[in-house]
């Protein structure tokens, strides 16, 4: 079992990961009309997908995917860049840390959706709350990831760089930059999926666009097949999100051992 | 080996604060000096203020009195004629084997032709010449720990202070790394500093051997160790005279003897 060689378990493991999906849309086609369920509770899978193309043209499916899509970059770009640039920043000068940590501590337990409709109210019915909630909520995972590298930083290696008279802006980008890579992925990761939860919480809270309004018209209209809909897009959106992250992360962190890679 | 003294300790002592608020005496009054080409072993138990020693040598570290020298100067920080070298590797798992060699010579800003051809000389003296483009983790802990040598070695050190570097290695490796330490010390007439536990190290890689005492650490005494072939530990080691030299070492460290009988020792 264990000792089954990699290629072996990798083809039965794809096999039966097939098997699972068939399995589960058999059941999601059948399952309902089998149980009784009526279809404005769980439409089967032939409704969704009629609803599917129908929203394609009738309300325009690609283009509230695509807003949300950019609002989700935007939010992940912007907040990943905000909490590296303060991990480093808190990581080097314990000061600082001190002085904010509190603040952000305070910050990090607040439920940052709840701070949609406040920015709905302060910048209208634009893309730019979305992309605030997404930058809030993706800022702390990403943060206290790169933070906490650097912080435990192996003393021997900055006492080797110093003994080499490394100054100090050598010492964070020969080693504790590099160093901060794998816990910045793993927050990168996090935060990947976590700018699709501030967006459509965003989305639900004002507008008309992206698929978190969607999802409020559907919801208004009583129409489950379109609530399922926008569900599964925005399900692709957060995983081509966290795939753009993954295909990063195996090109930067090629230098580690293989089976540290992939996984969850 | 000449007259001139490469690194020097006078009078250093050493306190610390420890975590009740308490001072700590690491080391006392410590002076020593290693001349150019020798290799001085320094032995003691644990705690008794080695690795300290080490590292207010690399200039790491200010002692709280007293001084060390490096060739008749004063240290006062790191110092681009010293180099250390730890029982833990310290390779950065990021970066290649050879560019983990050059990564001393880089940070000194030496031009990148010069630090390759550096790093690769010495890969290719330590056997490791095929393994530059491999990363760390594809390699074995003696492997890891002579590329941990060459990175020392690529910065051309005079001194080189050595802290247990073979302890965390298997014994057959640790026997070939040791002669191969005494082959590049012998060859390029380096001077050293090594910290050891193992009393057999000490005396097979040394020309004399330091024992310190237990906390607060003082250096107890000193023996010159007579013997030919310092490049050859391996040859060394058949020596008879290897034996007597431990035993010598062991008596100095009470070594072998129960608590019990030291505290009858210490009234007879
Ligand atoms: N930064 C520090 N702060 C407080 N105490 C320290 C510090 N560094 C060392 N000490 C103390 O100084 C003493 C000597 O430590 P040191 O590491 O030099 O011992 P050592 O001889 O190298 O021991 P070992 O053989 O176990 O490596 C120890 O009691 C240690 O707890
Ligand atoms: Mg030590």
């Amino acid at each position: 079992m264990n000792g089954a060689n990699p290629k072996t378990a990798m083809r039965r493991g794809t096999a039966m990961s097939v098997a699972v999906l068939i399995v589960f849309l058999a059941a999601w086609q059948w399952g309902p009309g089998l149980l009784g369920i009526p279809s404005f509770i769980v439409p089967p899978l032939s409704a969704v997908a009629n609803e599917f193309v129908r929203m394609l043209s009738r309300n325009a499916l690609m283009f509230h995917t695509g807003v949300t899509a950019a609002e989700v970059i935007a939010g992940f770009i912007l907040g990943s860049l905000l909490g590296a640039f303060f991990g480093y920043m808190l990581g080097m000068s314990p000061t600082a840390e001190v002085a904010l940590s509190p603040y952000i501590l305070a910050l990090q337990i607040a439920p940052k959706v709840a701070f949609a409709p406040l920015f709905v109210m302060w910048m209208g019915f634009t893309v730019y709350p979305k992309i605030l909630v997404a930058i809030l909520i993706v800022f702390f995972p990403v943060m206290v990831n790169v933070l906490t590298s650097v912080r435990t930083v192996d003393p021997d290696l900055i006492n080797l760089a110093r003994s080499f008279k490394a100054t100090r802006a050598q010492i964070f980008w020969k080693i504790e930059f590099p160093a901060s890579m794998p816990p910045l992925f793993a927050g990168l990761r996090i935060g990947s999926t976590l700018a699709v939860v501030g967006v459509v919480v965003g989305e639900l809270v004002g507008g008309n666009m992206g698929l978190g309004y969607l999802l409020a018209f559907g919801e208004g209209q009583a129409n489950t097949p379109m609530v399922f809909v926008t569900i599964l897009m925005l399900t692709l959106v957060g995983g081509i999100a966290y795939l753009g992250v993954i295909v990063l992360e195996i090109r930067v962190l090629h230098y580690l051992p293989k089976r540290a890679l992939g996984g969850f | 080996m000449s007259d001139v003294v490469r690194l020097e300790y006078r009078n250093v002592t050493m306190r610390f604060v420890d975590g009740t608020g308490n001072s700590l005496v690491a080391v006392q009054q410590v002076c020593l000096s290693v001349r150019d080409g020798e290799v001085v072993s320094l032995i003691g138990p644990s705690g008794c203020g080695k690795s300290t020693l080490l590292n207010i040598g690399s200039g790491l570290t200010a002692p709280s009195e007293g001084e060390a020298f490096i060739d008749g100067e004063r240290v006062e920080g790191p110092n681009a004629h010293v180099a250390f070298m730890l029982q833990k590797d310290l390779l950065l798992p990021w970066r290649t084997i050879l560019q983990n060699v050059m990564f001393g010579v880089e940070i000194q800003g030496i031009p990148l032709p010069e630090r390759e051809r550096r790093a690769k000389t010495l890969l290719d003296t330590l056997n490791l010449g095929e393994f530059g483009n491999h990363y760390p983790h594809q390699l074995s802990g003696g492997m890891r720990q002579r590329v941990a040598l060459a990175r020392t070695l690529a910065v051309d050190p005079t001194v080189l202070l050595l802290d247990e570097p073979f302890s965390a290695v298997d014994a057959q490796t640790r026997i070939v790394l040791q002669r191969e330490l005494a082959q590049t010390l012998k060859r390029s007439g380096k001077t050293a500093l090594l910290i050891t536990h193992d009393l057999l190290e000490a005396v097979t890689l040394s020309d004399r051997v330091l024992v310190m005492s237990r906390r607060p650490g003082r250096i107890i005494d000193e023996i010159a160790v007579d013997l030919p072939q310092r490049d050859d530990p391996i040859a060394r080691r058949q020596d008879p005279r290897v034996n007597q030299y431990v035993s010598r070492l062991m008596e100095r460290l009470d070594i072998g003897h129960t608590p019990a009988e030291r505290a009858a020792g210490a009234q007879a």
